[in-house]
């Protein structure tokens, strides 16, 4: 108890916080993208996916709880530590301070923030099906025959929530942000816990590259994928079959116009 | 050449402090670039005003004592060099230069850019020594120390504790200077029996003192007129987790006898 204590007063100990959190936080990531890309397979390859995780709720929950206790320690951390950085230098620089620091570094903290709010948005969207914020509607209404089961049909409720076009939007956004937030931070995670000398930090760094790179380019195809027309016939049988209206701007609307005047329909 | 100068003023801690601006008089460009404030200085005090107040001692980059952040950066434009080291010559004719103190919490302003930097001792006073009895000089390679540590430490004994680093890091973090004085003694064979009580107490003596924690950005490595290695921090975050694992020696109950 008493090291846990002293770990947690200390700034270094936060810090190894912070880095031990976010590395559990980054294997889930890489895990959630492995399934995830199972959307590029036949339907039923990701409804079997689904269908086998919640079958183990004890599994599922305690990945869950897990998840939750990760991110709520690493929200933590930052938060004290950001209170503690904020108070150590009271009066700033006229002249912008943090010379020759990277903005990927000095915007932690933003960059963050934005992805926490996106978790607790695709947590409604797609965990609570929350009808409210996916721009389509009861997505619990969507099922299918998995080997003469009805299960959710998960695959039709992907393909119809990234075809609305602002909650593709705010996943790519948010997508961006986290590329951001893992560029620095995968690399500052070895720093943290003291795994670096002349001869690694380059290799780490190269590896932050390649990991936040190909995790950015991962979870990205599976909107833009699915806004260029992916699954977008056997959604919209589904959606008949679930008498579920038609999302405001379909795929074919939205690659018709572009992305340029899909922002302008904002401003209208 | 003549520089514009926009200086922080500040009478003291308590009172609030204004940048002022001065047209410095015709200066050498080989003047050091303190050598200019004292030009400055002069012509204030002949005006009867009151001169500009700045940390200086050795003029030749080894004592620590200058400071200042010139144009957002501390110790000014160049790499590797202090304050007092940096000449006129890296300036234009007609420039507007910005000088404002080192702004942390943990070193409190005293007037204008004099800044108060007594943290640093207070840290090195928790451990940054080895205990040893004194007496005549022993032995020269009595103990061997292999040459790429004699070589790191060296490097890490380099720094002159100037607080460049806080006053660059965005969040006024003393990591680079702790970890400089941890890596130093702990590279070498004296400072083992004390290494990790030493970087335990260093590191709470450095909480203590309000510094800020180390978000991995860079700034102190790149304006550390000595040009201390993160992989000093990384070494410091390595012995003080180690230590941590370890915990508390165990008080012997004979006293050791």
């Amino acid at each position: 108890m008493n090291l846990l204590l002293r770990l947690w007063r200390s700034s270094l100990g936060k810090k190894y916080v912070m880095a031990l959190t976010g590395a559990a936080l980054v294997v889930f990531l890489v895990g959630h993208l492995v399934g995830n890309l199972q959307v590029f397979g036949a339907p039923d390859l990701i409804n079997q996916y689904a269908h086998f995780l919640k079958s183990k709720p004890l599994l599922l929950w305690g990945a869950r709880l897990g998840l939750l206790a990760t991110v709520g320690l690493h929200i933590a951390a930052a938060f004290t530590l950001l209170s503690l950085n904020r108070s150590a230098r009271p009066v700033a620089y006229a002249t912008g301070g943090a010379y020759a620091a990277t903005s990927r570094s000095r915007y932690m903290a933003v960059s963050g923030s934005v992805i926490l709010a996106f978790i607790v948005y695709h947590l409604l969207h797609f965990t609570a099906l929350n009808p409210a914020v996916n721009g389509v509607g009861d997505f619990t209404k969507l099922t299918t025959d998995l080997h003469g089961e009805t299960v959710p049909d998960v695959y039709a409720m992907m393909i119809l929530g990234f075809n609305v076009w602002w909650v593709a939007a705010f996943y790519l956004i948010a997508q961006a942000l986290l590329f951001m937030h893992l560029s620095h931070g995968l690399a500052a995670m070895f720093q943290s816990l003291g795994l670096r000398n002349h001869v690694w930090w380059p290799r780490v760094q190269l590896l932050a590259r390649v990991v936040s790179v190909a995790l950015f380019l991962g979870y990205a195809s599976i909107p833009l994928g699915i806004l260029a027309g992916i699954g977008s016939r056997y959604a919209a049988d589904a959606r008949a079959r679930a008498h579920l209206a038609a999302a405001p701007s379909s795929a074919a609307t939205v690659l018709a116009v572009g992305p340029a005047s899909a922002g302008k329909e904002v401003v209208r | 050449m003549k520089v514009k100068l926009k200086v922080w003023r500040q009478k003291n801690r308590t009172s609030a402090g204004e940048f002022k601006t001065y047209e410095s008089p015709e200066l050498n460009p080989n003047m050091s670039f303190l050598e200019m404030l004292d030009v400055l200085n002069e012509q204030l005090a002949v005006r009867g005003e009151e001169p500009v107040a700045f940390d200086h001692d050795c003029r030749e980059g080894i004592c620590g004592t200058c400071s200042l952040v010139i144009d957002g950066k501390p110790h000014g434009p160049h790499r590797g060099v202090a304050t007092c080291q940096t000449y006129m010559r890296s300036f234009k004719d007609g420039d507007e230069v910005v000088i404002e103190p080192f702004r942390a919490a943990a070193f409190p302003l005293v007037k204008d850019l004099v800044v108060d930097r007594q943290a640093f001792d207070r840290i090195q006073q928790a451990g940054g020594y080895i205990s040893v009895r004194t007496g005549s000089a022993p032995d020269a390679n009595s103990i061997p120390v292999p040459k790429e540590d004699s070589d790191l430490a060296m490097d890490a004994a380099q720094c002159i504790g100037c607080g460049a680093c806080v006053a660059a890091c965005k969040n006024a973090s003393a990591m680079l200077f702790v970890a400089a004085k941890v890596g130093h003694l702990g590279l070498l064979p004296q400072g083992q029996p004390e290494r990790y009580k030493r970087v335990k107490a260093m590191v709470e003596q450095m909480d203590t003192e309000g510094f800020g924690a180390c978000t991995v950005t860079g700034s102190c490595e790149a304006v550390c007129p000595k040009s201390i290695s993160l992989d000093f921090i990384a070494r410091l975050n390595r012995d003080y987790a180690v230590a941590l694992l370890k915990g508390d020696p165990k008080k012997a109950a004979s006293g050791g006898a």
